[in-house]
């Protein structure tokens, strides 16, 4: 692990692994995102419920997928962070705060947007609701605890500290909040898969789904792509290996 | 020098930590009036009704439980932090996990005994139900070593920032919904006569979790703020 990851531990070689990377998220999710959206948003056939309404899945459902998974990411960087003591995945750490927690507030904000129409009210205190809410808490309170130190490498990581514990009580917080109270509808996809032989849900509506749900990943994974070399070339502004790549307009 | 076991300097620990505290007495008996207070202001909000009181009861003397402890968490790392007395306890010749215990302990003594002692007066003064005092009595003794715990975790990441107070209630409150949740439940079992069993086995769960886990935290945190 340590022999795969010590290279990284340089920013210049993160950075120039990130250029790599880039592309192969950056395009495919934008095409993805495209394809999906278009797809789901005017060609998969109307719900016989729900309507058109319903249509709003292709973007409530993937984000809030991300918005835990970039969660439990944040969480991977702050370990590798604090067993190997690498700082770019301190900064990783930082560049992935921000887009889970716009991921977090866009599947809440889409989510009272659909339920207005079907639920009859913008918010109510489901269970998956509610521990949305509170990963939105989570996310703020990393990135709170990151600006207010004035070293930017402490506020790192505490903030990676934070982030661990937090990772340990997402699933406590979860089912927690489930037993306390439940309205919202069962997961389509994770029953869909486990229902194999009578699907809940049409494979004309699935199939944008899962296209969206990766044209979201690699959005947002190119997003924190693109804001962790920022904070690289922001750091090593004074090295020689920055100053060529700033004055070369690369 | 003579080799001192563990055992020992927890308890020189401790006795150490309660010493101090006790020349600062107001320091830990604020939140205990700050939560006296908060505690009377809901009959004046909400109406004297002693049923509707008996049915908030167990959510108002939680949430005022909850915020409370934010007030006096603050002061388990602060004074040390200042005069650097923290950092010799971290390199006392023992596992840094068991000082770090040893705080949490000292904190529980300090703000969680008062509170456990005025709890009856707080069933009272809310109308819960007097069947449910036993149960508003375990809940606060499973639940308040555990907000010691998890609160050690936040103090010893903030306790470096002069102005970590409001932050370290962001940090802190939603890590301690779950227990807000089962206490409140079980509180609410006791006063319908239901079992209150699993709500409380949930939070003696928590209890375990907490004092198992946050220590190593903590020790990570301190290493962080005291650097």
């Amino acid at each position: 692990m340590w022999r795969w990851l010590h290279p990284y531990a340089k920013p210049e070689a993160t950075y120039r692994l990130n250029k790599k990377l880039l592309p192969w998220f950056a395009w495919p999710g934008v095409v993805l995102l495209a394809v999906g959206l278009v797809w789901g948003l005017v060609f998969a056939p109307a719900d016989y419920q729900q309507g058109d309404s319903y249509r709003i899945i292709f973007i409530h459902v993937p984000s809030a997928m991300w918005a835990m998974g970039f969660y439990v990411g944040m969480a991977v960087a702050a370990l590798i962070a604090v067993v190997w003591q690498i700082r770019t995945a301190e900064w990783a750490l930082m560049a992935i705060a921000p887009v889970g927690a716009v991921l977090t507030f866009i599947s809440l904000f889409t989510g009272a947007i659909w339920g207005h129409p079907m639920w009859g009210t913008w918010w109510i205190w489901d269970a998956r609701l509610t521990s949305q809410l509170i990963l939105l808490f989570l996310y703020l309170g990393v990135m709170a605890l990151y600006v207010a130190f004035e070293d930017q490498r402490t506020g790192a990581k505490a903030a990676g500290i934070l982030a661990m514990v937090g990772v340990i009580n997402i699933p406590i917080i979860h089912y927690s909040v489930y037993w306390w109270n439940t309205l919202h509808q069962g997961s389509t996809i994770t029953q869909m898969v486990t229902r194999l032989e009578a699907p809940t849900m049409p494979a004309e509506m699935l199939w944008p789904l899962l296209v969206n749900l990766f044209g979201f990943l690699g959005v947002c994974a190119a997003l924190v792509i693109m804001r962790l070399n920022n904070e690289i070339l922001r750091r090593e502004v004074r090295r020689p290996w920055a100053i060529a790549i700033l004055k070369g307009g690369q | 020098m003579a080799r001192v076991s563990n055992t020992t300097l927890l308890l020189q620990l401790i006795r150490r930590d309660l010493r101090v505290a006790l020349r600062q007495r107001s320091e830990f008996l604020n939140p205990i009036i700050f939560l006296l207070v908060v505690i009377t202001l809901f009959p004046l909000a909400v109406g004297p009704a002693a049923d509707t009181l008996a049915r908030i009861a167990p959510g108002v003397i939680w949430v005022s439980a909850l915020l409370s402890a934010m007030l006096g968490l603050e002061r388990m790392f602060r004074d040390d932090f200042r005069d650097g007395a923290l950092e010799h306890m971290l390199l006392l010749p023992c596992p840094v996990e068991l000082a770090v215990l040893g705080k949490v302990i000292v904190h529980w003594l300090l703000t969680a005994l008062p509170l456990l002692l005025i709890s009856p007066l707080l069933a009272l003064l809310l109308s819960l139900p007097m069947q449910a005092l036993p149960i508003l009595i375990v809940t606060l003794l499973l639940g308040t070593p555990v907000l010691s715990a998890v609160g050690a975790i936040g103090v010893a990441l903030t306790v470096s920032l002069n102005r970590g107070g409001a932050l370290l209630s962001l940090l802190l409150l939603p890590l301690l919904i779950p227990l807000l949740i089962f206490a409140t439940a079980a509180l609410e079992a006791a006063t319908y006569n239901l079992s209150a069993a699993g709500p409380l086995a949930m939070m003696a769960a928590f209890l375990v979790l907490a004092l198992g886990l946050s220590p190593l935290a903590v020790k990570a945190a301190l290493q962080v703020s005291v650097n």
